[in-house]
């Protein structure tokens, strides 16, 4: 699944520590998604959702 | 934060669990031999249930600790227990029959296997978090 975490991290300012933190994972899975090795979890996705004021489609995108 | 304050908490407790289990283990495996005689086996039986128990106890905060891992993580952790526990079946299985068929000159150790299970376990967690970097 390819993503847009990248970007909006950008737009955020926050680095991977940052989004993990808040998030509540380790940066490695930050990281693991951001190079689309990983699919986060729905609940994982939600939380996304609500940092980034986003709709999950918005940020992830089904190949 | 609190949750990596949790996961570090329940790791110490699984370090302390694992030890008592392995210094449980050394005792009833050495005090037989070096503190009780074996005419007083029932100090030995009671030595391996309480090995047991503790052993059970370590089985238990280590689920509770894949709980508290990240997604990733438990991820990880779960696909080589799986690898572990597959090649440990094989490959012990494999060893056995070896002995049993005289096909190997000395006798097929537990220990070989327990061995066997741990570097297959840590070789999994280090590959897996390899791919996943």
């Amino acid at each position: 699944m390819k993503n847009k975490l990248r970007v909006l991290r950008a737009e955020f300012e926050l680095t991977q520590a940052d989004l993990a933190e808040r998030a509540g994972v380790s940066r490695q899975t930050i990281n693991a998604i951001e190079k689309g090795k990983f699919d986060p979890s729905l609940p994982l996705a939600f939380t996304f959702s609500k940092i980034f004021n986003k709709k999950i489609e918005e940020i992830f995108i089904l190949e | 934060m609190e949750k990596k304050l949790e996961f570090k908490k329940t790791n110490y407790k699984l370090m302390i669990w694992t030890f008592s289990w392995v210094a449980t283990l050394a005792l009833v495996t050495f005090g037989q031999i070096f503190i009780w005689t074996e005419e007083n086996k029932y100090i030995s039986i009671i030595g391996l249930i309480l090995n047991v128990l503790v052993g059970i106890g370590m089985i238990y905060t280590n689920r509770d600790l894949l709980t508290k891992m990240d997604e990733l993580q438990r991820k990880i952790h779960l696909e080589s227990m799986a690898i572990t526990l597959g090649l440990s079946v094989i490959f012990g299985i494999a060893y056995s029959t070896c002995d049993s068929l005289n096909i190997i000159p000395f006798d097929a150790e537990i220990s070989i296997l327990v061995i066997f299970i741990g570097l297959c376990y840590l070789t999994s967690v280090l590959i897996g978090n390899r791919r996943y970097s």
